[in-house]
């Protein structure tokens, strides 16, 4: 691994870097969604992403999370839009975010006239925070300063053989260049937590992660489902088990450095476990009731870049951070080659090695930093779903890195 | 463990029907679809395949009986619901979740057997 590798960022005022520059517009509750979306497609521009939350009721990890993502160091600004009269403080997201040095406004349609004011007012609103946000200095960026993600969407049989193992090639490369490489999805890595516990850098952090898997079963037990979708039993996949196996690969093999929660940002260079598992009694449904959720709680973990692993073929992107579709079966790969950046099916049929195509996905990473637009971003993918959760803070033993520091 | 799903898939080689993801595996898993009257070979022995078997999904790699664990990757994924021959599909219809049971869009929540 060549550590010289480096690639312009946006430096923000925190000190991190981003590898983009994007303007969110977030609603903050679904009574503000038209409003916000049609904002988002009269200004027309692929760096001015549509983001929000439904609920009118309060909630502190959905608050959490749009600061999280607001202050993102791939977002150079931010446009709220309120109805009016729902729970989201508005005026502390704008404060939140202005004190990261961003520009940010704040629109609130009950004040504002309407919807049709509301419209006009955000793309001008949006033409203002582009002009500030064009300012950012640009600066070189280099695999230390990037944090990657992982998630895998649509799973088969032929995930955990050639894909997701693949991805854990790239994250070894990257731990091994002191990038941070984020895991989660500790609903799929029910079967795992023993062999899991023992990659962990102490004993006290393994613990942890045992009992986050065993939170994670218990929590599935309630909801009366795993996290197994039809689509993985027609893709060969017969228990979660069997998912969590193959999921699991996408680790690769450093030792795990960290168990952090949505919206925690690691504090070096390593493997991460996020536990993306409400703490308590379950109370507002499935975990995450789809993979989007999940890649927005990556990204409000700084996750710069997505890799994505499928088999039977999922098709999403994200706001705010490029996700890289890494497709694990050749079949999926020839019905869908038009979404996906990298064909791991090549393993399958005996025209690649592991080792080749996590090399791959190491340069496709490399190269999305540099500004090259991923699959899913250039079709315009710009998913992003935040729902209602429960988070207690991370307990003393989970982050080992930052107690030595 | 994360690396035992590698040794077959590593060689760079001519397709290999099925795969044998760890030496301690009681499972093949296809990578290439499957017909009825399909060769396919079994630590030197040769089945014939009686239906349909696509990329993905797992044969029995010996005869298993009903209560047997499934290994796939050297772990343990479940066990097996009914005995099955060399060769068998395995899947939803003959094998369970030791965990949470899986459900498919005509097998929901009252059907399941729970683990």
């Amino acid at each position: 691994m060549n550590n010289n590798v480096s690639f312009n960022g946006w430096l923000r005022a925190d000190g991190r870097k981003g590898i983009r520059n994007v303007i969110v517009v977030a609603y903050l509750v679904e009574c503000a969604h038209h409003v916000t979306r049609r904002i988002v497609n009269l200004v027309d521009d692929m760096d001015v992403h549509l983001i929000g939350f439904p609920g009118c009721y309060p909630n502190q990890y959905a608050y959490d999370m749009m600061r999280a993502v607001c202050t993102h160091p791939n977002v150079g600004g931010a446009l709220l839009v309120s109805l009016g009269c729902e729970s989201m403080n508005r005026e502390k997201l704008l404060r939140d975010i202005l004190a990261t040095n961003r520009p940010a406004e704040l629109l609130v349609i009950q004040e504002t006239g309407g919807t049709k004011a509301t419209i006009d007012a955000g793309i001008a609103a949006v033409a203002r925070l582009q002009s500030e946000a064009a300012k950012v200095a640009r600066v070189p960026m280099y695999l230390n300063e990037l944090i990657v993600g992982t998630i895998c969407g649509g799973s088969d049989g032929t995930s955990g053989i050639s894909a997701n193992p693949a991805v854990g090639r790239c994250f070894d490369a990257l731990v091994a260049a002191d990038a941070v490489c984020i895991f989660e999805e500790t609903g799929e890595l029910i079967g795992c937590e023993t062999i899991m516990a023992d990659r962990a850098i102490t004993p006290e952090l393994g613990e942890e992660i045992e009992a986050c898997v065993a939170k994670a079963e218990h929590y599935y037990r309630v909801m009366g489902f795993g996290s197994f979708a039809p689509g993985n039993a027609d893709g060969g996949l017969t228990t979660l088990e069997e998912k969590s196996m193959g999921a699991y690969s996408k680790s690769g093999s450093s030792p795990i450095s960290g168990l952090i929660k949505p919206g925690d940002i690691p504090p070096a260079g390593g493997l991460y476990l996020l536990d993306v598992v409400p703490d308590g009694e379950p109370r507002f449904g499935f975990p995450n009731i789809s993979d989007n959720a999940e890649i927005i709680e990556l990204i409000a973990c700084g996750s710069h870049v997505i890799l994505f692993t499928t088999g039977r073929g999922s098709v999403v992107g994200s706001a705010i951070s490029p996700v890289i579709k890494v497709c694990a079966n050749p079949e999926t790969y020839r019905r869908l080659a038009g979404d996906m950046d990298v064909n791991a099916g090549r393993i399958l049929e005996g025209e690649a090695t592991l080792d080749e195509v996590g090399e791959e996905i190491l340069q496709n990473v490399i190269a999305v930093a540099s500004g090259k637009r991923s699959v899913s971003e250039d079709l315009g993918h710009q998913e992003f779903i935040l729902t209602y959760k429960a988070f207690e803070p991370i307990g003393p033993s989970c982050l080992p890195v930052r107690q030595m520091a | 463990m994360t690396q035992s799903g590698d040794s077959g898939a590593q060689q760079k080689s001519a397709i290999a029907p099925v795969i044998l993801l760890h030496p301690d595996d009681n499972i093949l898993v296809c990578v290439k679809q499957f017909h009825p009257g399909d060769e396919i070979s079994i630590d030197g022995e040769n089945i014939i395949s009686e239906i349909d078997i696509a990329v993905g999904h797992k044969i029995a790699r010996t005869a298993l009986s009903a209560g047997d664990k499934v290994y796939r990757y050297g772990a343990p994924i479940g066990s097996m619901t009914e005995a099955v021959a060399k060769g068998a599909h395995v899947h939803m219809h003959n094998m369970k979740s030791d965990y949470i049971p899986s459900h498919t869009r005509t097998r929901q929540n009252k059907d399941r057997s729970e683990s």
